[in-house]
Parts: C-alpha cells; structure tokens; sequence
C-alpha cells in the first residue's frame, strides 16, 4: 500500500513543480533570439524586400528558423560567406530569382520633375526621403541605403539610382579578386 | 539571537562545506581558475542554496513527514532543488538581464551541486526551524563562497609561479585544497 502512496505523491509534486514550471515558461518568457540579432547584424539594413521578407529583421529571424542564407543581394557575395561563417553552413552562390549583387547606389529625385505625390515617401522603409504632399520631396543620402523600392511607385518616374560616390567615409579596400584555394591535406 | 549567530558562524567556519565536510567539491575545483567567475558561482549558489534550504524544509514538514514517506527526501529534494533553481533562471533572464549574465551559465551547473542537496537533507538531520534551515543554507552558501574565492584566489597565482611539471594543473590544484582544508581545521573547537 505504501509503495502506492509513495508513487503518488512523487507523481502529485512532480505535477506540480511541471505545472509551476510550465507557467513560468509563459509567464516569464524571454523575447528574442540572440542568435536573430547576430543574423540581423551581418544584414546590410536596407531593409529592401528583395529577400521575400518585409525587412532585414523578418529576414533575419526566417534564417534563424532555417531559411535559405543566399537571399540577399545588397549583402552580396561576403554576407553569404560571413552568414554561413556564423550559422555554420555551406556557402551557396546568392540566388538570382532574388535579385543580383549591384554596386552600392543612392536614389536621386529630379526636383524640377517631382509633383508631390509622397509616394515615394510611402514607399521608402528607412524614411529617407523628406518632403510634404503638392511640394518637392528629396533624399536624405545619409540615410538611403539604396534599396529601389521608392522607384517603382514614382508616377514619373523621377527618381534615379545613382552609384555612390567614394568618399573617404565610405571608401574600402578593394576585395581580393579571388579566394585563396585552401587545399586540405590529410595527415 | 546568539543562538543564531552561533550557528552562521558554525557553517561558515567551523563546519565548511567545502574544506570539511567536503561537499561540492565539483565546482570548487571546476569554477576557481579565475576570481571574476569565483565570485558568480558564490553568488548564484548563495541565491539558490538559501532558498532550496527553505523550501525542502516545507515539503519535508507539510508533505513528506505527515504522510510517513520520510524515505522519499532524497528523490523529493533533487526534484525541489531542479525545480527552484529552473524557476530562478526564468525570473531572473525576465527581470533582470544584468544579473543574469552575472549568474546565466552558473545557475543550471548548481543542480547537480551536492552541497544544495546536502544542505537539505542535514538540515532534516539536525532537526532545524524553518529560521534555522534558511541560516543553516545561507551560512552553508556563504562558507562555500568564501573557500572558493580564497581558492581561486591562489589558483590565479600559481598560474605564474613556477611548478615542478608533476605538480602541474590540478595536482597542484589538489594539493592546495588540502592544505586549505587542514587550515579550516584549525577553525574546530570556535563554537
């Protein structure tokens, strides 16, 4: 009889501190993935679309969850490598169905053409274009990260993609041309 | 009071978990390479050795002792220690990441620290209060703390100190613990 008795409360206290725990799991629940925010950092912020998410940040989190890391132009061919660097993952060459790696540009808005529609306000993600509705709108280029989803909506097509110009403040060494074939060579 | 302070002073000195009774001994070797994480580990096993004395003291009192399954203590405690200590990580990662850095990897490492589990079932043993439990664990945990961070103390500097290649790592490491322990020793016969 006792060892029923025994069996039975170990299984009630055991219930309870299951119970306790599992409310604490709700109750206490933590958000956010430190390994999304690692993601999200090697992302170029663009915050573009071209990746089928609406932002680095959903994109980033898709990742985490086990989504294709060569899905982002803007980062190019080094996201893809510091991303597989960091997941541990193979290296895939970027995918073309989501657009292809281009120099770094910025929108330019003729002013002389602009009819002030803000659409292109409405469209851009980082709101880097500053302007107000039947007056001239233009682009903040500090805060244009390039990313064309303010061409698409113009009605007149006013808006252009210039490459950037070097700077000293955005100026950076030249990639190497090719990557060093590592051999492995078994001991 | 006195009879209170008595018993602190007891546990921290005279009965040290560490260096005579010779309980959790795992994390006294493991955790004391270096002060910074000394410290953490004292913390985190300060926090959760007072309250799993608390509370294996309640489900001994109001659920082992009136339905006669006193045999069941040990099973019982692993499950209250597992549980507070899990329930404490939670509450802390919520409402202060600060504290949780401070204590995050320590916190589950202290589980399987029989020096909690010890606590609990001596405090059974010398028929303790509630009051009495709680000192006894805070006590137990302080004891603990100040062995460790002695230890990592002079572990930090026979890091730089020239060893005979037997003694090295934790030979060395050994040897020093027995030492210390010899030292508490001197402690016997203070209360």
């Amino acid at each position: 009889m006792s060892i029923v008795l025994a069996l039975f409360v170990v299984c009630i206290i055991a219930l309870i501190f299951g119970g306790i725990l599992g409310w604490a799991a709700i109750r206490y629940k933590v958000e956010g993935d430190p390994l999304v925010d690692k993601i999200n950092q090697v992302l170029p912020q663009t915050q573009c679309g071209q990746c089928g998410y609406p932002g680095c940040k959903p994109y980033a989190e898709a990742i985490a969850n086990g989504d294709e890391i060569n899905k982002c132009p803007p980062g190019g061919d080094d996201g893809v490598r510091t991303l597989a660097d960091l997941l541990g993952r193979d290296y895939k060459p970027l995918d073309a169905s989501h657009g292809e790696e281009g120099p770094k540009t910025v929108a330019y808005i003729r002013e002389d053409e602009c009819i002030g529609c803000t659409k292109c306000i409405q469209a851009c993600p980082v709101d880097a274009i500053l302007g107000a509705p039947k007056l001239m709108h233009t682009v903040i280029v500090d805060e244009c990260t390039g990313c064309d989803l303010c061409v698409e909506p113009c009605p007149v097509d006013c808006i252009d993609m210039l490459p950037l110009k070097t700077a000293t403040d955005n100026w950076v060494w030249p990639s190497p041309q090719e990557i060093i074939p590592v051999k492995m060579i078994s001991d | 009071m006195s009879d209170y302070i008595f018993l602190l002073v007891a546990t921290i000195f005279v009965n040290n978990f560490v260096l005579v009774k010779f309980l959790g001994l795992c994390p006294f070797m493991g955790v004391s390479s270096k002060v910074d994480t000394a410290l953490g580990m004292s913390a985190a096993t300060t926090f959760v050795l007072t309250l799993a004395s608390g509370t294996s003291f309640i489900v001994n009192e109001f659920i082992l002792e009136p339905l006669k399954i006193e045999y069941l203590r040990t099973i019982s405690f692993i499950l209250v220690i597992a549980v507070v200590v899990q329930f404490t990580e939670m509450v802390i990662h919520k409402t202060s990441p600060l504290l949780y850095q401070l204590l995050g990897i320590f916190l589950p490492l202290i589980t399987t620290n029989c020096a909690v589990l010890g606590v609990a079932l001596l405090n059974i043993q010398e028929a303790h209060s509630f009051v009495e439990s709680l000192l006894y664990g805070f006590g137990a945990a302080i004891g603990f703390s100040l062995a460790l961070v002695l230890f990592a103390g002079i572990r930090e500097r026979l890091e730089t100190s020239d060893i005979p290649v037997a003694f090295q790592g934790s030979s060395i490491a050994l040897i020093t613990a027995g030492l210390m322990s010899m030292a508490f020793m001197g402690f016997s016969g203070l209360v």
